[in-house]
């Protein structure tokens, strides 16, 4: 499995040298027309200003709304799902395109405004820099920005706990979706991807594969629209499942390596 | 012959052509229809020959013959509805394979028209 891409990686230590890279920016969107046009704008901005050359995928996953009339009128690469996948499924389509066109990194960026498009070059030079596979962006390592409610921190360490405790890598925000993976991992990610809340047991996936997983710090804001795919209601069942997915892709990728 | 023996059949015979009614149709697969054609046939079965259920339940230990149909049926129900749920997960995972590629391909389709 080596390409050019690692190679690169390997070279680039000291100096950052992101315009060489083509990055793909996996914008997943369920009824976000709020949302959507600002976040790839921001993206598609800095990209301009910092000469970067990100493309902005968005993965339409069937919305209800008018999400699909508006980003086939904006600057990006409008992908329409014709059935509701999940935010996986949404998110994997944008890795296949990815990597049927050959670029270097994809970075996902949620749909709903969480992620600033400002920290996107600390996440790509994370990734150059300290030649990681997989790099996450974190809420948590210093405490900045908005910051979830305590429910939800509650499950976060727990994921971080579970984690630990099965591969032995330590996330702080497991369930962050603001995340870069380069080309070695696209081609894992776009054969297996989780559909519902993928975050967690993906991180179990990148570890098994012994890909290089960071973490940098990140701020990230509160929701500017639409609503969080995951409801009071459903945290349960997110826990459960998670942890359901988490065990059995664990058994099931630990068996096949044996 | 008693008059329960007599429906037991006559439903078991119906189910059974309607199954077979159903697969002629193209509307059910052979490959489901397999456990539904054994099932009547086992009921059938029994249905005729009635000394046969309290020979088994006498032979596997089981003291009201009833009782091992009943256990029989829910084990066969649970069984079959494990497979059902396999065969939707496998469904589940095709769709998506689909969903995916139409996606990507619209995509293609569009770019080259504006080409």
């Amino acid at each position: 499995m080596t390409n050019s891409s690692s190679i690169n990686l390997k070279q680039s230590t000291t100096v950052v040298t992101e315009g060489v890279y083509r990055i793909a920016a996996i914008v997943p969107a369920f009824n976000e027309e709020e949302a959507i046009t600002s976040v790839v704008n921001d993206i598609n901005q800095l990209a301009a200003e910092k000469q970067l050359l990100i493309d902005v995928i968005v993965v339409n996953d069937c919305s209800k709304d008018s999400t699909s009339e508006i980003i086939s009128k904006i600057n990006c690469i409008a992908i329409n799902l014709p059935i509701n996948l999940g935010i996986g499924g949404a998110v994997q389509t944008g890795f296949k395109y990815a990597l049927e066109n050959g670029y270097d990194f994809a970075i996902q960026i949620d749909g709903d405004g969480q992620h600033p498009a400002s920290e996107i070059p600390k996440i790509i030079s994370a990734a150059v820099n300290g030649n990681l596979d997989v790099v996450i962006g974190s809420r948590f390592i210093t405490k900045e920005g908005f910051q979830s409610s305590a429910f939800r921190r509650i499950g976060i360490s727990y994921f971080k706990w579970l984690n630990h405790l099965l591969v032995g890598t330590i996330i702080f925000d497991s369930t962050s979706g603001f995340r870069l993976i380069n080309r070695k991992v696209l081609t894992i990610v776009s054969e297996y991807y989780p559909d519902e809340y993928p975050e967690p047991e993906a991180i179990i996936v990148y570890s098994l594969n012994n890909f290089k997983i960071g973490e940098v710090s990140v701020s990230m804001k509160d929701r500017q629209g639409g609503v969080s795919s995951i409801g009071t209601f459903a945290s349960v069942y997110y826990m459960l499942k998670v942890t359901l997915a988490i065990i059995f892709t664990f058994i099931r990728m630990k068996f096949k390596r044996i | 012959m008693v008059k329960i023996q007599i429906i037991a059949i006559l439903v078991s015979l119906l189910f059974l052509l309607y199954i077979v009614r159903l697969i002629i149709r193209g509307k059910l697969r052979e490959e489901y229809s397999i456990v539904w054609i054994v099932c009547t046939t086992i009921l059938i079965l029994f249905s005729l020959w009635r000394d046969g259920l309290e020979l088994i339940a006498d032979f596997v230990g089981v003291y009201e013959a009833p009782n091992l149909v009943f256990t029989g049926a829910i084990f066969a129900i649970l069984i079959y509805l494990l497979h059902l749920s396999i065969v939707v997960s496998k469904l589940h995972s095709q769709n998506k394979q689909l969903a995916q590629e139409i996606a990507l391909l619209k995509n293609k389709i569009s770019e080259k028209s504006k080409v």
